[in-house]
């Protein structure tokens, strides 16, 4: 049945003022749509051009479910390609990542291309004289991503020409990524320790979502975090707080630390949690750090760096970052009710180790498909993913601290247990779902 | 032989049955979920790793799927009997097939016994059911009489996969 391709009207109607409709997330149809023009209207996190320091050197992702690879060029400069050989859309490279020299070269027939995707040779190409082949699609060679952006390292593309431009489509909420790569004393962030990937069997906006949800932590997380600090408690008195109590205990922090934390709102579904603290807050210092970025930056700027203590920076559609410990999770799509979630983690160029070590621990703690918390989110997603079949109520509420006035409205800060930013992140989903349409 | 009861090691030096009684135990306990006699099992400064990398060398600057202290197994320990643990609820189930450990290193000298297990471990919940395949080596000392485990490290062989939960002991 196809209900809403071509029909802009139709998918504005999925999207209230304080509900969503269940097609938002179960449709195989919407999720196709998103795909076709959702992803390809909007920027995109490829990757970090830490991934790619070398010309020839290249990572393989995805941009929606289209396959692209990040690469860096014989010129130096950063490209992103669709990653199907022109000929018989064969994927081009064998490994997640690697070097592939001065040129790609397809394993099925040969065909090879520059790594700015350009056409290099074809074996016995007199086979295409006089065959009109200059005018073909494969003859441009791979086709390039034609938008893209390296921003400070990361990466984005935009598949589409029409939309937003990048400063356009980002506003204001760059300060996150700013703020992250600025903690580093030289200015310079390194993917580091490996990615952590989980599978989920739910759509992948309930996970967008979740990342400024503030009143899940203490119920969902109460078996987990709560349990955490259960067996702290009997440690002998006098013990000191281990690395894994200090990231573990905050998220089952009480209503009122959500409510204070704050949420701020920015254009195009972006925004974040954590305007004036955050579950980040009071980590223990990491000795030689705050010295090491005194020297940097000076003492008053260093401190209004570390100050920052953002908690969750949603950039639209499919990213989170936790600026102030250098995480950076993806949710890619891969069917209405399958999403991988790939949890990145960075290196602040010239800062004490211990900084990556306590990242690493948080990610494996909280985002690893073996950690306690994340099978508490899980749970509740599949749930949902299974629950929203039932025809008793077609509608998902996000009506909490709902403001009929809040529409519009950019690089506001609100009360942080509102749902404002998932409503505010439909609000996106609707304007580049439709655009073009 | 035992291979349930928790017996005193015959003398000082454990015999090479001794290790490999006490590698089977472990996973016999947790496929049992005696998770408090299982815990017991582990020396106070033990630690339980599942690398994320192929060869892994580094636990600390370097992601893995587990690295976790007594405390940290002891929170997850706590955490199945809970009342509120949803993604427990119903509870998953797990089985265990060892290939027979071997002795791959033993000092006396420096109380330290490395056993050598290839694994197949399949986990279970509601309709799933998930197989593994895994290596493990322990680390073995003997404490007042009795091993106990200083590192289990559980090597999956498809370490970088992206699995969905993982949610009891390999």
């Amino acid at each position: 049945m196809i209900r809403y391709a071509g029909n802009s009207a139709a998918i504005r109607d999925l999207v209230r003022d304080q509900e969503v409709h269940r097609d938002v997330y179960v449709s195989e149809e919407v999720f196709q749509l998103e795909m076709e023009h959702m992803f390809p209207n909007s920027w995109v996190y490829v990757g970090h051009d830490s991934q790619v320091p070398n010309p020839g050197d290249y990572f393989g992702t995805t941009i929606g479910t289209q396959p692209v690879l990040l690469v860096r060029h014989t010129d130096g400069t950063v490209r992103v390609l669709h990653n199907r050989c022109p000929h018989k859309g064969t994927r081009i490279t064998s490994e997640t990542c690697g070097n592939t020299g001065k040129f790609f070269r397809c394993p099925y027939h040969a065909w090879s291309f520059k790594t700015d995707g350009s056409l290099l040779a074809i074996p016995l190409k007199k086979g295409y004289e006089n065959t009109g082949f200059e005018q073909s699609h494969a003859a441009p060679g791979m086709a390039p991503v034609r938008h893209i952006r390296n921003y400070r390292g990361f990466v984005f593309g935009k598949i589409n020409d029409g939309g937003l431009d990048f400063e356009e489509f980002f506003g204001d909420s760059l300060s996150s990524l700013d703020n992250m790569v600025d903690r580093s004393p030289v200015g310079q962030l390194k993917v580091a320790g490996g990615v952590l990937r989980y599978m989920h069997n739910c759509n992948w906006k309930m996970l967008v979502e979740n990342q400024t949800d503030t009143c899940h932590p203490m119920v969902a997380h109460e078996s987990s975090a709560g349990t955490a600090v259960d067996v702290w408690k009997k440690a002998p008195p006098g013990t000191k707080k281990p690395m894994a109590v200090e990231i573990i205990a905050p998220f089952m922090s009480p209503y009122e630390f959500f409510e204070n934390m704050g949420i701020r709102i920015w254009d195009n579904g972006h925004g974040h949690t954590g305007v004036h603290h955050s579950i980040h807050s009071d980590y223990s210092a990491v000795p030689g750090y705050f010295d090491k970025m005194t020297a940097a930056y000076g003492e008053a700027r260093a401190k209004a760096i570390l100050d920052e203590n953002r908690h969750n920076t949603v950039y639209f559609p499919n990213i989170m970052i936790k600026g102030p410990i250098q995480l950076l999770r993806q949710f890619k799509p891969i069917a209405a009710n399958k999403t991988l979630v790939e949890s990145w983690t960075f290196q602040l160029v010239d800062a004490p180790d211990m900084l990556l070590e306590r990242t690493l621990m948080y990610n494996r703690l909280i985002n690893a498909p073996t950690s306690i918390v994340g099978h508490d989110d899980l749970e509740m997603y599949e749930r949902a993913q299974e629950g929203l079949h039932s025809n008793g109520n077609e509608w998902v509420n996000l009506q909490r601290l709902y403001s009929p006035d809040e529409a519009g409205q950019t690089n506001v800060a609100i009360n942080g247990t509102s749902e404002w930013p998932m409503r505010h992140q439909f609000r996106a989903w609707t304007k580049f779902m439709t655009m073009g349409m | 032989m035992s291979m349930v009861t928790d017996a005193p090691l015959r003398t000082a030096v454990p015999t090479d049955q001794e290790l490999i009684d006490f590698v089977v135990r472990e996973a016999r306990l947790i496929d049992q979920q005696r998770f408090d006699e299982w815990l017991d099992m582990y020396a106070d400064d033990a630690f339980y790793w599942m690398p994320l990398e192929w060869n892994q060398t580094d636990p600390r600057l370097t992601c893995s799927l587990m690295y976790e202290d007594k405390l940290l197994l002891s929170i997850r320990v706590e955490r199945l009997k809970g009342a509120r643990t949803f993604s427990q609820k119903p509870k998953s189930r797990c089985h265990h097939v060892l290939q027979t450990p071997q002795v791959d290193s033993r000092d006396p000298a420096a109380n330290s016994y490395v056993t050598w297990t290839p694994i197949h471990y399949v986990e279970t919940r509601l309709d799933e059911q998930t197989l593994y395949a895994a290596w493990v080596t322990h680390h073995l000392s003997v404490e007042n009489g009795r091993l106990k485990i200083k590192l289990k490290r559980v090597d999956l062989i498809n370490c970088d996969a992206a699995f969905g939960n993982i949610q009891l002991f390999m």
